[in-house]
C-alpha cells in the first residue's frame, strides 16, 4: 500500500485497514504528521506535538495489537484534529487568542474526550490542534491571533471562519477528519468554502463542556470531513448526553448516524426559502446550488418552495445575542487566575484594562463592547429581550417550514471564498455573509455543509441542508446519497 | 405594625439575608463547600472558572429552597430562572455571578414572631417579598500580603439562599427579633448552621427614617451584620445619624454602609453614583429551573414541625404561656425534651416542666454553652423530680439540690439522692409541733412583735423553724401551725 494513498481514505476505511493490521496507527500517525509539516505554510494548525501523538499512536496499536474490537473504540488509531476552541489536556488551548497563549487545561473536552484514545472513547489519535478565529468570532480566520489559514483552493483565499483551520486540514488532507465549532455557521461555512462536508447537530446534542464558551445559547460541536459518510461516523461518537457536566446538554441518547444513509430520498420534500435565494445570492453560488438540487431532483426528492420570512432579522438578532453572551463569558479572562496578564500595571482597574487590551484581539474587543452595551441598563429591553423574542419567532418560522417539507436546502454563503483583507476592514460586510447560516443556528436546528461543485474563481461551493431538531441522521442521508451520485466531495485542490 | 417614634421619626426597616446553604458540595460544582481548609484547596476547575467548564445545578440547593419556601408559607415558582450579574473583582472568576434575578425560586411569604413591647408580648409579622438562590464569591485576604491581596477560591460557587423582605420592621428590637427568628427557621428545617462567625448567616439591613405619614425616606445599606448585637447597635446608631442629618437639613443619600464595632459607628463605603450596571441576563448555561409539584409534595411530607407551629400547640395543649411556649421551641431539640419531660410527669406538670427547663436547665446549658442534646439530665429523670416536689415529698429548694445532683451525676435516681440527702420534707406534725413550740419559747421578743400587729416578726418565727428543721420542714404547714399556735 502506497503511504499517499491513506489520506484519500475515508475515515471508515482506515479504522478498517488499522483493525486489519495493514497500516498501523503510528504510520498513519507519522504520514499525517509530515504532511502537517510540509503544508505548514496553510497555518491549518497551531499546535502540533509529535511526541505526543506518537504516544497517543503507540498505545492505540498496543490495543489493536491485543485485538481490541470495533465495539468498543470504533475508531482506534484514526488521526483526527481538534479546532483549538476544545481545551486538550496533552496541547496548549488557545481558542485562537493571544489571552490564552500556552493554556493548558488539566482536562479533555467531553467531545475529545469521546473521540479520543483513552477509555471510553472512539480511539482516536490527535494530530494538534487547529487554527481558528479569536473565540470562534468571524467568518474567515483572519481574526486569529496566531496568523491566517489560506484556502488551499486558493491559498490568496481565505479559508472561511471560524473553523477555518478545521476546513484546511481536511481539504489539504493534513487529516481525515477533524472538529469544528458552530455558533453561526462556523462549521458549514467554511466547510463550504474549502469543498468540505461539516455538520452542525442540533443544539444540546454535543457536549459543551470543555468547548471555550463564545456564545453559550448557540454554540455547538460537530464534525468535518470529506463525506457524509466519515461525518456521521465521527458524530456517532461525539454526541450524547453530559448530564454532570453540561446542563445544556440534551437527554437524548446517542445514535448510530450511519445506520440510514443510503435510505432511499425518493419523495423527500426538500424546502427551498424563497429568501435564501434572493437577489444578494450571487450567480455563480446559485447555479451550483440549482445544480445540486437537480441532482436530488433526480435521486426522487421534491423540491417545494417555502419562506422563512425573517431570515434577514437574523443578523441583527444574531449580532445581538452572541455578543450579549459571549462579553459576559469572556470576563473569565482578567488576567487573575490564568491566561495573559499585563506585565505593568498600577492597580487592579490598571491591570485589568492592560490585560485586556493586549490580550484580546480587535474582533473580539468588538464584539465584547457591543454585548456590554445591548446587556446595559436602559438598553436591554430594545436589543436583547427584543432579540430573543424574534428568536422565538424564527425558530416558529422553521417549524410552520417543517409542515411543508422534511428537509430545507439552499446555499451556505452568498459568495464563494473571498480574498485574505479583501473584507477585514470591514466587520458588517463579514456579518452579512452569514444571513443564511445564522437562522439554523438562532433556532438550534442542525446544519450541514455538502460539497456542490464549484463557482467564480473555481472556488467550492456548498450546499445547505438543514433539518428538524434531531434530525441529523436524515441530513446525513440526503448528503450521502447526493454524494454517492456526484464527485465533488472527492475533488481536492492541487 | 405599630410604630414608636423616635423625635418624631418613624423607622422604617427591610432585611436581606444570605444564608449558606448545608450542602455537601457546591451549588454548580462538587467541589466540597466545608468551612476552614486551607485556601484554594476546595475549588475545582468549575469553580475556577477554567476554560470550558460549565455550571451543573446542585440539587440538594434547590431542595433546601423549597423547605425554605414551605416554612415560612411561601410560593415555590415552578419555573425559576438563573441570571448572571456581571462584574469584575479579583475573588469573582467568572467575572459574573450566577444568582437569580426576574423570577426567583421562592416568592412571597411571611415570617412571624413574638415580641416584648412594654408589658406586652405582641405578634408581629415581616413579609417576605423573595428568597433566591445564588452563588457565593471567593474570598479577598489583605491582611496577609503587603502590597498585594490573596484570593480565596474555596467559597467560591458555596450555595446561598437570599432572602428578602418588605421594609415591614419598625424597630431594630423588631429588626433582631425578626433575625432571631429566621436564623431559628433556616437551622430548626436543616437547611442553614447558622453559624453568624463563620459568615452562615449574614444579614444587610436597609435602614431609613421618616414622618408619620410620610412616603419612604431614602434607606441607607447596612452591610454584613453577623451577630445579633451588632444589628441593633448598627441600626440604632444609623437611625440617630440618619435623624440627626436630616434635622440638620441634609438630605440622605442612598449608600451602602459598614458598621465599625469597635467605634460603634457605621460609615459609608460606596455611594449610588457608584452604583454599577450588572448587565444582568438570564444565563444561557442554566435552563430554567423547574420545580414539579410532586417534588414540593415529597419536601413537604419530610418537614419537621416548624416552631411557630410547635410553639402554638405548647399554647394550647399544654396551656403554656406564650413566653414558655416561645422560649421552649428555640430549638426542636428544646421543644422534644420538654415533650419528653412532660409525657413523663403528666400534662398537668407541663407549667412546672418549662419552668425547670427555662431556669435551671437552661441556666447550666448557658453557663456551660452545652446544646440541648447533650443534657446530662435525662427526662424522665426531671419528670421525676418534679413529681416529688408535687406530691409534697420534697420542697422546691431541695429540688435544686436533686437536680444539681443528676447534672453532675452525683446520682441517677431521684429518689435515690433524696434519700442520700436526707432531703425529705418533715410529714410528721408532731415532730414539727415540739419545733414550733422550742421557737416560740425561745424567741418571745418576736411573739410579742407578732402580736403587736407586725407581719416581718412572723416571717422571722418562720425562718427560725425552718432553719431549727433543717429545711425539711414544709413551709405552708408551718405557716398553718405556727399561726394557729399564736392565735
Amino acid at each position: 500500500m502506497a503511504a499517499s494513498a491513506f489520506e484519500q481514505m475515508g475515515v471508515g476505511e482506515l479504522a478498517q485497514r488499522l483493525r486489519a493490521r495493514e497500516v498501523s496507527a503510528v504510520e498513519l500517525a507519522q504520514h499525517f504528521l509530515s504532511r502537517c509539516e510540509a503544508q505548514a505554510s496553510l497555518g491549518a494548525f497551531v499546535a502540533l506535538d509529535a511526541e505526543v501523538t506518537l504516544a497517543q499512536a503507540r498505545a492505540a496499536d498496543a490495543r489493536l495489537a491485543a485485538g481490541e474490537g470495533a465495539d468498543t473504540a470504533p475508531l482506534l488509531g484514526v488521526p483526527i484534529a481538534h479546532k483549538d476552541i476544545f481545551v486538550t489536556r496533552d496541547f496548549a488551548s488557545t481558542a485562537g487568542s493571544k489571552m490564552l497563549q500556552g493554556y493548558r487545561s488539566p482536562f479533555d473536552a467531553t467531545v475529545v474526550a469521546r473521540l479520543g484514545v483513552q477509555p471510553g472513547g472512539a480511539g482516536m489519535v490527535t494530530l494538534g490542534k487547529l487554527n481558528c478565529d479569536e473565540f470562534a468570532m468571524g467568518s474567515s480566520n483572519e481574526n486569529s491571533a496566531y496568523g491566517v489559514a489560506r484556502n488551499p483552493w486558493d491559498t490568496t483565499r481565505i479559508p472561511g471562519g471560524s473553523s477555518g483551520g478545521s476546513a484546511v486540514a481536511v481539504a489539504a488532507r493534513l487529516a481525515p477528519a477533524v472538529t469544528g465549532t458552530d455558533t453561526g455557521g462556523s462549521i458549514r461555512q467554511p466547510a463550504a468554502f474549502c469543498g468540505i462536508t461539516g455538520i452542525k447537530p442540533t443544539y444540546g446534542r454535543a457536549s459543551r463542556y470543555g468547548m471555550i464558551a463564545f456564545a453559550s445559547s448557540l454554540d455547538q460541536a460537530g464534525p468535518m470531513a470529506r463525506s457524509a459518510e466519515d461525518c456521521a461516523l465521527l458524530l456517532s461518537a461525539m454526541c450524547g448526553p453530559d448530564p454532570d457536566r453540561d446542563s445544556t446538554s440534551l437527554d437524548v441518547p446517542a445514535e448510530d448516524f450511519s445506520r440510514s444513509l443510503n435510505d432511499s430520498i425518493e419523495g423527500l420534500r426538500i424546502g427551498l426559502p424563497r429568501e435564501f435565494f434572493g437577489p444578494g445570492l450571487s450567480d455563480d453560488v446559485r447555479a451550483a446550488i440549482d445544480g445540486a438540487i437537480a441532482e436530488l431532483r433526480k435521486l426522487g426528492a421534491k423540491p417545494v418552495e417555502i419562506s422563512l420570512p425573517r431570515t434577514e432579522l437574523a443578523i441583527p438578532v444574531y449580532y445581538i445575542i452572541a455578543p450579549a453572551e459571549a462579553s459576559s463569558n469572556l470576563s473569565r479572562f482578567d488576567g487573575v487566575k490564568f491566561g495573559h496578564r499585563a506585565k505593568d500595571y498600577t492597580d487592579l482597574l490598571d491591570m485589568y484594562k492592560k490585560t485586556r487590551a493586549e490580550g484580546f484581539g480587535d474582533e473580539v474587543k468588538r464584539r465584547i463592547m457591543i454585548g456590554a452595551y445591548v446587556l446595559s441598563h436602559g438598553y436591554y429591553d430594545a436589543y436583547y429581550l427584543q432579540a430573543q423574542k424574534i428568536r422565538r419567532m424564527i425558530a416558529d418560522d422553521f417549524q410552520r417550514a417543517f409542515t411543508e417539507c422534511d428537509v430545507i436546502a439552499g446555499p451556505v454563503a452568498p459568495t464563494v471564498a473571498w480574498k485574505l483583507g479583501e473584507k477585514s476592514d470591514d466587520p458588517v460586510a463579514n456579518y452579512l455573509a452569514d444571513i443564511f447560516t445564522l437562522p439554523a443556528s438562532l433556532a438550534g436546528l442542525p446544519g450541514m455543509s455538502v460539497p456542490a461543485g464549484f463557482g467564480a474563481h473555481r472556488m467550492p461551493v456548498g450546499l445547505q441542508l438543514i433539518g428538524n431538531y434531531f434530525g441529523e441522521a436524515r441530513l446525513l442521508n440526503v448528503a450521502h446519497r447526493l454524494q454517492q451520485a456526484t464527485d465533488f466531495h472527492l475533488q481536492q485542490p492541487t | 405594625m405599630t410604630s414608636q417614634l423616635i423625635q418624631g421619626y418613624e423607622v422604617v426597616i427591610g432585611f436581606e439575608t444570605h444564608a449558606q446553604l448545608s450542602t455537601r458540595s457546591k451549588i454548580f460544582s462538587r467541589a466540597s463547600i466545608a468551612f476552614g481548609a486551607q485556601p484554594n484547596t476546595q475549588a475545582c476547575a468549575v469553580d475556577l472558572a477554567l476554560p470550558g467548564t460549565l455550571p451543573v445545578m446542585n440539587k440538594a440547593a434547590v431542595e433546601r429552597a423549597i423547605r425554605f419556601g414551605l416554612a415560612i408559607g411561601a410560593q415555590i415558582a415552578p419555573r425559576s430562572i438563573f441570571a448572571r450579574k456581571n462584574y469584575f473583582y479579583p475573588d469573582l472568576p467568572k467575572g459574573y455571578q450566577i444568582s437569580q434575578y426576574e423570577i426567583p425560586v421562592v416568592q412571597g411569604g411571611e415570617v412571624s414572631f413574638y415580641l416584648d413591647e412594654g408589658k406586652q408580648t405582641v405578634r408581629k409579622t415581616v413579609r417576605l417579598v423573595r428568597a433566591h438562590l445564588e452563588e457565593d464569591a471567593g474570598k479577598s485576604l489583605h491582611e496577609d500580603f503587603i502590597g498585594q491581596s490573596g484570593i480565596d477560591l474555596n467559597r467560591a460557587g458555596t450555595p446561598l439562599l437570599e432572602i428578602v423582605t418588605e421594609p415591614d420592621m419598625r424597630s431594630s428590637a423588631e429588626a433582631v427579633a425578626y433575625a432571631k427568628e429566621l436564623h431559628k427557621i433556616v437551622t430548626w428545617i436543616g437547611i442553614c448552621d447558622g453559624n453568624m462567625q463563620e459568615g452562615s448567616f449574614r444579614c444587610d439591613a436597609n435602614v431609613s427614617v421618616r414622618k408619620p405619614g410620610q412616603p419612604l425616606g431614602t434607606r441607607r445599606e447596612i452591610k454584613n451584620l453577623n451577630s445579633f448585637k451588632f444589628m441593633q447597635q448598627a441600626i440604632d446608631y444609623e437611625v440617630r445619624w440618619q435623624i440627626e442629618q436630616i434635622e440638620d437639613g441634609h438630605a440622605i443619600e442612598q449608600a451602602t454602609v459598614l458598621f465599625d464595632p469597635d467605634t460603634g459607628e457605621t460609615r459609608a463605603m460606596r455611594t449610588k453614583e457608584d452604583a454599577a450596571d450588572y448587565r444582568y441576563f438570564p444565563d444561557p448555561d442554566l435552563p430554567p429551573l423547574v420545580i414539579a409539584p410532586q417534588w414540593i409534595d415529597e419536601v413537604r411530607a419530610q418537614m419537621p414541625e416548624l416552631p411557630r407551629a410547635m410553639a402554638d400547640r405548647f399554647v394550647r395543649d399544654y396551656g403554656l404561656p406564650e413566653y414558655d411556649a416561645t422560649t421552649l421551641t428555640q430549638s426542636p431539640a428544646m421543644g422534644a425534651y420538654f415533650e419528653a419531660v412532660v409525657a413523663a410527669a403528666g400534662r398537668e406538670r407541663a407549667k412546672a416542666a418549662s419552668n425547670w427547663i427555662m431556669g435551671e436547665l437552661s441556666r447550666r446549658l448557658n453557663a456551660g454553652e452545652m446544646a440541648i442534646t447533650a443534657v446530662p439530665v435525662q427526662p424522665a429523670q426531671l419528670a421525676a423530680l418534679i413529681g416529688r416536689i408535687a406530691d409534697g415529698t420534697i420542697s422546691n429548694n431541695a429540688g435544686k439540690q436533686v437536680f444539681d445532683a443528676l447534672w453532675t451525676g452525683e446520682g441517677q435516681s431521684v429518689d435515690a439522692i433524696i434519700e442520700a440527702k436526707g432531703l425529705k420534707q418533715m410529714s410528721d406534725s408532731g415532730a414539727l409541733e415540739k419545733i414550733i413550740d422550742e421557737v416560740i419559747a425561745a424567741n418571745a421578743d418576736n411573739v410579742a412583735q407578732y402580736k403587736a400587729g407586725k407581719d416581718k416578726a412572723f416571717n422571722a418565727l418562720v425562718g427560725q423553724v425552718m432553719k431549727a428543721s433543717k429545711g425539711k420542714a414544709n413551709p405552708q404547714q408551718v405557716n398553718e401551725l405556727l399561726k394557729a399556735r399564736l392565735g
